[in-house]
């Protein structure tokens, strides 16, 4: 077995009792006390995540922007400094290499966050394709700690801690400044579907910039939250994670992500399949469903067809602690959609309500 | 550190066994268990009037991470199952030898709870 990768907190998780597991290779806590309260605690007042074994990339150079219009599949020319963009970037094939959110700089300056599972492998294949375009990718990983405050009260703790004004930055808007006289990329974003910003800083000051959030946030009800709550968090926005909803065999179309795939911009790695795709429409689809019942529908459930076939996979499933049944996504036959979906668990037929997340009304901002 | 009351006896399984003096016996799963699994978010359990061997399963303990089988401690007949679980399995999490007990059983051979282990043998299994 291969030694873990550790965070700049992975000390601070220890001293505030977080249960540490394995995670994509990573040593990241799951939880401190409860998934279910730590989750609560996000939608009601905040979270406090360590997110930095997100990998992060520089790409700069007089091509820069011609390179990731061909890399990824959303349209870069509507950034602008400042400006985020989500995006996924995909194999000529279709399939799905990543998620990954652009951060634009400034001119030739482009700013990648991925995910950290996948940087080996992304940063790999970036610097295939980014021969013959006069720009470079540098894996700035290691260099990056990340934090996510997250919640309807995160924007009024971060504000304590820094000059910048947060209510100038926009939702997908990112600004550089101090918080806790620690320089930071404040990114108006997160993966929880509540406000709230992720803060970029040197590795090193990472849990200076924890411990100044934590003590800043704990007396307006900031709780410490591990990666449970992140996923039940994000299942229940209805995000993709990838090797669940979007893999190297879930095409961006598929997985209900045709909002950020652009053919209008031009080719790029994988548009000629995707033009085809979206035109017949997929053959399997991502639907998001809930059950009425507790019992939690994991990953890997066969999902059946009303004569009893299978007809799909559930590929993300848990208990949301807001609305107190199971939710989930699956990847199923399109064909099969308009019926009758069902799982069996333990012996219990579990009938499907297939809906459009979020599964709870989530404040934009 | 776990609580492992000193008046039950336990099986490495780590079910906890309250026997009363009329042959009857409530079962439910250790503070240590509960603390394993996590956030319980289903607590499945068998019919009253169910017949169960010493070892055999009875159900299963759902938490957030995993959904785990667990077993009958002795032989018994199911006298009685917590429904209050159906609604609130964090019971188990917040109370796990009181208000998160699962079932009440009555005893097949009465003398069966004394091949379980006191709190001190269990204690020392999950040390």
């Amino acid at each position: 077995m291969s030694v873990l990768q550790t965070t700049p907190l992975n000390a601070f998780h220890r001293q505030h009792g977080g249960r540490m597991v394995d995670f994509a290779g990573w040593d990241m806590p799951v939880q401190y006390k409860s998934i279910l309260d730590e989750h609560k605690a996000v939608r009601q007042r905040c979270g406090l995540f360590d997110v930095s074994h997100m990998g992060e990339a520089d790409v700069k150079g007089p091509d820069a922007l011609r390179f990731l219009q061909h890399l990824v599949t959303n349209d870069c020319s509507k950034l602008f400094p400042g400006r985020i963009l989500y995006t996924v970037m995909c194999y000529p094939h279709g399939g799905v290499v990543d998620d990954l959110l652009v951060y634009m700089r400034g001119e030739n300056d482009y700013f990648l966050c991925i995910n950290a599972g996948n940087i080996a492998k992304d940063i790999a294949w970036m610097q295939e394709q980014v021969k013959g375009f006069n720009c470079t990718v540098t894996d700035r990983s290691p260099d990056y700690g990340q934090i996510a405050v997250q919640g309807p009260r995160a924007i009024e703790i971060v504000q304590t801690l820094t000059q910048s004004a947060l209510s100038e930055i926009k939702y997908y808007h990112f600004a550089e400044g101090q918080v806790a006289g620690v320089p930071c990329l404040i990114s108006r974003t997160g993966y929880t579907g509540e406000d709230g910003v992720e803060l970029y800083c040197p590795a090193g000051d990472t849990a200076r910039l924890a411990e100044a959030v934590l003590a800043a946030g704990v007396p307006l009800g900031l709780e410490l939250t591990g990666l449970g709550a992140r996923d039940s968090l994000r299942l229940e926005a209805g995000f993709p994670l990838y090797g669940h909803e979007i893999t190297e065999h879930i095409n961006p179309i598929a997985a209900g992500l045709g909002w950020v795939v652009k053919f209008e911009k031009g080719p790029f790695l994988g548009s000629e399949i995707l033009k085809t795709e979206k035109a017949n429409g997929p053959a399997r689809k991502i639907v998001f469903f809930k059950t009425g019942d507790r019992r939690i529908v994991r990953a890997g459930t066969p999902v059946l067809g009303p004569s009893g076939l299978e007809v799909g996979v559930v590929v993300s499933g848990t208990l949301s602690p807001i609305i107190n049944e199971a939710i989930g996504s699956a990847l199923v036959d399109s064909a099969a959609v308009k019926d009758e979906l069902s799982v069996d668990i333990r012996g219990t037929k579990i009938i499907f309500q297939l809906l459009k997340p979020p599964f709870v009304p989530l404040k934009k901002n | 550190m776990s609580n492992v009351p000193s008046d039950l006896v336990y099986a490495k399984s780590h079910e906890w066994l309250k026997v009363s003096a009329d042959g009857t016996a409530l079962v439910g799963i250790t503070d240590y268990a509960q603390n394993s699994l996590g956030d319980i978010t289903f607590v499945q359990v068998p019919k009253v009037g169910a017949t169960l061997k010493a070892g055999e399963t009875f159900g299963v303990v759902e938490s957030v991470k995993a959904a785990s089988d667990v077993y009958s401690p002795v032989a018994g007949t199911v006298l009685e199952v917590n429904k209050a679980l159906d609604s609130n399995p964090e019971k188990v999490n917040q109370a796990p030898y009181t208000d998160g007990w699962m079932l009440k059983l009555k005893l097949i051979n009465p003398a069966d709870s004394a091949a379980l282990l006191s709190a001190e043998a269990y204690a020392k299994i999950i040390a």
